[in-house]
């Protein structure tokens, strides 16, 4: 009981200590938080009705009524990026957690046994990693019709050989250790050597990498909704929004394509930054 | 030497022959299971009676079972026949090869750019950690990976098409009124050179160079990291210490001990790079109206128009095949460790 | 006082890292003549790698020269320009490193990296630059040297590529040679050759060496006066057979004592204030009567990993009960496969282990887990640091055997238990909240221990426990094993390279080369009087310490 409390308050102020040597993470934190909360507060953040026209208004530049200015229909650009900031974080969030759990069973199994199955899954892999994944996710998409959960399932299919091959590559590194046939002799079956061993020592540099692929996976799927697939106008997304806007960039309404462009940015940064941070404070070595 | 890298060209085209066959008959049934009937969307129009929209299917062989049409397709693939692109009216081989050209030459100056800067900072970054230029080489890395390339490809045009004027009308490889240059490879910078044609070649190379920035932006990032991150490797190793024990020069050490060994994961890295701006050929070319193979696809793709679809994923699988094969022989040159027999 | 070749004054050095400016040399005075050999031992954080890369400047950016200087043949060379070192380095004085296969270059061959030395210090003739690299080579005594001249450093062994090193370094004749650490991470018998070659090469040309080595048996075989390290300090040094005689600092003392000589026994190693007990040990093991079965008996155990050869081929032996057996055999000799198959972790292919009269072999080790003997067989590994969980503290590896053998709950029975195991390794209390990064490498080993005996189990199979220890770490550990034989009659089988270790922990041992038995018999017996031929220049190589053994190098 009292060794919980003790480990959970040195952990606690290795956090606080993490962040406050390195600001950019606590930032990067914060802006992450903030993206949910508006994304869950979208009703009654956003100012105006996000899919509601008005004509009279079309393409007015930034201004005080409308802080980001309105579209081609009139519509109100940030209430739109708000909205759009739901359907966005929902598809990478199940995207990214389907294939991180699926990515890391197999990985960690293939990584723990070797053999010739783990040679005809890395290879696998491998080439998978190396296909245009972009293309790929473009034909899923279009097979399995042009649907948000499609988006996910094409979203979730790329994701997952980056999960395998890293689970893969962090077990085998681990699977000689000592503490790992330690274990063994301490009457672990192989099985629980993968699940509670092996595992648990790899999920924290994994969830670094959710992190990262977080940002991978709303990039993506925004680039599907720019190219016709998947979400489809008039709902708010920010891939359909830029797309929407392109039209006028060689007119210089920039702010069509700028807006949703920089909530975009700023969310991928984000993730990412947090990404970076999250690899320090996970390093148990880094802990003193 | 040269026997060995031929060898190994060979096995590794042979090994890749069974995976070249999983892409057709997997583009195949993806394709189609996908919603739409291109029978009902080629007829002359909803009025279509049913009978004409019978005899497309039939005349389509759409009214076979899916194994027989699969079989039938694979014959034709192997004879070189990919079908006939519904939307254009043309063999799709024959739309591919106009096109493909198109594509590789955005695709390879936009590698170019990308490693002309990238290396260079990757190595000033590692060579001095911790200081201002690390700071900023990898702010940009960061920044780098953040923004799509639909939208910097759009901001691109905005800053240099809308407000400089530097830039040409951001639509095609050639301005509408200019005349292309002779087909001789396809690649305009090389036929107009080869034609002697300066002013064509430059023409050609404003309208390329906005395109191909927006993809090297997009891989700069990812490659300017790994430089930076595998010379920093490099230069903490033991090997490295012995050249300075050793008294060899510093630019001989940085140069022929530090990249050599540093460019050997980069060039891994390439690979996987060159593949991603393949994926990302279809954004970029949709952004420049490029009449690439990538915009193609898509085009074919929204008008349920397989056989271009089917075409394409087959042609990425195979440059993806080459370029695989490409990078492993470099490999094997540059790393003795790789057995080259 | 003839004019010094090197001198270094009062060297400080402090590096800056995460947690401020840490100083590591607090003012060295070393000085050594022209053809003199000069020894720095001490264990590990003494700083005697760092005293060697500051006399070369070759520290890391973290790492600065703070106070004192470095004088090379009478010139200050603290604050020399690149330039000036560069001249200097390779050429005039030059270094060699340990783990000699990654100080080269891998994709460069062995010829390009000698000619690199050799253009760098403008001594090369174009025309013959392959004559000269095939000279070297040949000084250096590499077999067939015309072939390895395009070889790669990864077809090479690791003496080999130590001689390449080597060749490198002498190639434009330095006056002074550094060695830190040449043979650590060589086989035994590799050590050997390569010692005397070094040797030879000094002679032959009359150079100056530093040989910087935490071995003290290999530091007075080889050197005519030694500087003792410890924590950044030199706390002694003088000349070699004098110093190790009669050693003046407590420190020195202790090291001496711990370094097993040829007739140390456990008792000596370490003083009476750091063992426990000081006991004489009996090596005798517990009578039992005669129809007691063993408690281990390996009878024609095979083992293949697929390959042309057998990793361990038709391997028996017998530990009685209570006993203590020593395995000992080179990289490759597969003791390693050997205690994992004991361990009953992987599956023999053939033959039979039987554990207290009972055949443990049927079980596969898949299942193993479930048998009741699993705890019976625990297992102590050789690196400490990759043998512990990084994400348990010492208190949960300690009790997670406790937990999946035995069932028991977080409560009082679980921590009496683990602070039992703990005070059988001699584990103070207040280390179990640590995590493995928290803790010294002699204390991860303890961990290791606890972890191993508590679940009681009957035979501990120890792994090289304390190759990766220091000397005086290493005294402690193996008195506290033989002191869980003695008071708990726990069987031990201890895998090593080291006979002179081995000896002084069993009653019997069993010489392995490449996976056969090669001798075998009672430890003293085959210690004096070895009959194979392997287990002779086994015996010859290993350095145990001697200050009376002293070799080549004094006589340059």
């Amino acid at each position: 009981m009292s060794d919980l409390a003790l480990n959970s308050s040195s952990t606690g102020r290795h956090i606080a200590y993490v962040l406050r040597s390195n600001p950019v993470t606590a930032l990067a934190a914060t802006g992450t938080l903030m993206l949910v909360l508006i994304a869950i507060l979208a009703p009654v953040l956003a100012p105006y009705d996000p899919v509601a026209s008005n004509v009279p208004q079309a393409l007015q530049p930034p201004s005080w009524a409308h802080l980001a200015g309105t579209d081609q229909l009139g519509r109100d650009i940030l209430s739109r990026i708000i909205w759009a900031a739901r359907i966005d974080l929902m598809i990478a969030v199940s995207a990214v957690s389907l294939s991180f759990v699926a990515g890391a069973v197999i990985g960690g199994f293939c990584g723990y046994r070797g053999g010739r199955l783990d040679r005809w899954v890395g290879r696998f892999v491998d080439v998978l990693m190396a296909f245009p994944l972009f293309v790929l996710a473009m034909a899923l998409v279009a097979a399995l019709g042009n649907r948000v959960e499609n988006i996910v399932i094409a979203t979730a299919v790329i994701n997952l050989p980056f999960y395998i091959r890293f689970a893969r590559a962090e077990v085998n590194v681990r699977r000689n250790a000592g503490w790992v046939e330690a274990a063994r002799a301490c009457g672990d079956s192989h099985l629980s050597v993968v699940l509670r061993v092996l595992l648990p020592n790899v999920l924290p540099a994994m969830a670094v990498q959710i992190s990262l692929n977080l940002g991978w996976a709303i990039l993506n799927a925004a680039g599907l909704s720019f190219i016709g697939l998947g979400v489809t106008a008039p709902t708010p997304e920010w891939g359909i929004m830029v797309a929407e806007g392109a039209r006028f960039i060689t007119t210089g309404k920039w702010w069509l394509v700028a807006m949703p462009g920089l909530a975009l940015m700023l969310t991928v940064l984000c993730f990412n930054l947090l990404g970076d941070g999250l690899r320090d404070i996970l390093d148990p070595r880094m802990r003193t | 030497m040269l026997a060995g890298i031929l060898r190994r060209v060979g096995r590794r085209l042979l090994a890749s022959i069974p995976a070249l066959f999983g892409v057709v008959v997997v583009t195949f049934v993806l394709m189609r299971v996908l919603p739409g009937d291109p029978a009902v969307f080629f007829s002359s129009g909803p009025s279509a009676g049913k009978e004409e929209i019978e005899e497309l299917r039939r005349s389509m062989g759409l009214d076979r079972p899916i194994p027989v049409q699969l079989v039938r397709y694979l014959g034709e693939v192997a004879t070189g026949n990919l079908g006939r692109s519904m939307t254009t009216g043309q063999p799709v081989v024959v739309d591919m090869t106009r096109r493909l050209p198109a594509s590789l030459e955005l695709t390879c100056t936009a590698l170019f750019i990308a490693l002309l800067f990238s290396i260079p900072l990757g190595v000033a970054a590692a060579l001095r950690p911790g200081t201002a230029i690390d700071h900023i080489v990898r702010m940009l890395c960061t920044l780098g990976v953040c923004v799509p390339t639909f939208v910097s490809g759009l901001l691109l045009i905005y800053a240099f098409y809308y407000l400089l004027g530097w830039a040409p009308d951001p639509t095609g490889r050639i301005d509408i009124f200019a005349s292309a240059p002779p087909d001789i490879t396809g690649f305009f910078l090389i036929d107009f050179a080869l034609k002697g044609d300066w002013e064509g070649w430059w023409a050609a190379f404003s309208q390329l160079l906005l395109p191909a920035c927006t993809m090297a932006l997009f891989v700069l990032a990812p490659l300017a990291r790994m430089t930076r991150a595998s010379m920093l490797a490099v230069l903490g190793s033991d090997f490295i210490r012995t050249a300075h024990a050793m008294g060899l020069s510093r630019l001989r050490i940085i140069v022929a001990y530090a990249l050599r060994n540093a460019l050997l994961p980069v060039l891994t890295i390439t690979g996987i790079v060159f593949s991603t701006m393949l994926g990302a050929n279809v954004l970029v070319e949709k952004v420049f109206s490029w009449p690439g193979v990538a915009s193609y696809a898509l085009d074919a793709l929204l008008a349920s128009d397989y056989a271009p679809v089917q075409a394409f994923v087959l042609l990425m699988a195979m440059i993806f095949v080459m370029v695989n094969v490409t990078i492993d022989v470099l490999y094997g040159i540059a790393d003795p460790r790789v057995s080259v027999a | 006082m003839t004019a010094q070749l090197l001198q270094v004054e009062n060297l400080q050095v402090a590096f800056s890292t995460r947690h401020g400016t840490v100083t590591a040399l607090h003012g060295i005075d070393i000085a050594l003549a022209a053809g003199e050999t000069l020894g720095v031992v001490g264990e590990s954080g003494s700083g005697k790698s760092v005293t060697s890369l500051a006399v070369m400047r070759l520290l890391d950016r973290a790492g600065k020269i703070t106070g004192g200087r470095v004088l090379f043949e009478g010139r200050d060379i603290t604050h020399a320009g690149h330039a000036d070192l560069r001249r200097l380095r390779g050429s005039a004085l030059s270094m060699i490193f340990q783990n000699p296969r990654a100080a080269l270059n891998p994709i460069r061959t062995v010829e390009q990296q000698i000619v690199d030395v050799l253009a760098a210090h403008g001594r090369l003739s174009r025309a013959n630059a392959r004559a000269q690299a095939l000279d070297l080579l040949r000084a250096v005594l590499i077999r067939d040297p015309e072939a390895r001249l395009g070889a790669y450093p990864h077809e090479l062994s690791g003496g080999m590529c130590q001689r390449v090193m080597i060749a490198m370094a002498i190639a434009c004749e330095p006056v002074l040679l550094i060695a830190d650490e040449p043979t650590t991470g060589l086989d035994v018998t590799t050590q050997q050759t390569v010692m005397e070659l070094l040797a030879r090469i000094k002679a032959e040309r009359g150079m100056a060496m530093i040989l910087i080595t935490h071995d003290l048996g290999l530091a007075a075989r080889w050197c005519d006066r030694i500087a003792v390290m410890e924590s950044g300090r030199v706390v002694e040094q003088g000349e070699t057979v004098a110093l190790f005689e009669a050693p003046a600092h407590p420190y020195t003392r202790r090291l001496v004592a711990a370094s097993p000589t040829r007739r140390s026994t456990l008792a000596d190693l370490a003083p009476p204030g750091l063992a426990r007990d000081a006991a004489p040990v009996v090596t005798v093991p517990r009578e039992h009567g005669p129809g007691t079965p063993p408690l281990l008996e390996l009878v024609n155990v095979v083992k293949s990993f697929g390959g042309p050869t057998r990793a361990v081929d038709d391997v028996s032996f017998k530990i009685p009960q209570g006993g203590a057996l020593g395995l000992v055999g080179e990289s490759g000799s597969g003791k390693s496969t050997l205690s994992r198959l004991i361990c009953r972790l992987i599956d023999p292919d053939d033959g039979d282990i039987v554990f207290d009269g009972e055949s443990i072999a049927r079980v596969p080790a898949r299942e193993f887990h479930q048998s009741p003997r699993r705890r019976d067989i625990q297992i102590v590994f050789q690196d400490p640091n990759d043998s512990l969980n990084p994400r348990h503290t010492a208190f949960d590896s300690i009790a997670y055997p406790l937990r999946r053998l035995e069932g028991l709950r977080d409560g009082a029975a679980l921590q009496t238990r683990v602070r039992e195991a703990a005070a059988r390794a001699g584990l103070p209390m207040d280390l179990l909240q640590r995590f493995p990064h928290q803790l010294s490498g002699g204390q991860k080993a303890r961990v290791g221990i606890a972890r191993a005996v508590a679940p009681r189990p009957r035979l501990l199979v120890l792994d090289e426990p304390t190759a990766a220890l220091d000397v005086s770490v290493q005294a402690v550990i193996l008195q506290l094993l033989d002191r869980l034989r003695r008071e708990d009659g726990i069987g031990l089988l201890f895998v090593s390279h080291d006979l002179n270790v081995v000896r002084m922990l069993c009653d019997d041992l069993v010489v392995l080369q490449a996976g056969r038995v090669v001798e075998a018999g009672r430890s003293q017996q085959v210690f004096q009087r070895p009959q194979a031929d392997y287990t002779r220049t086994l015996l010859e190589a290993v350095p145990y310490f001697d200050p009376q053994r002293t070799e080549l190098l004094k006589t340059a």
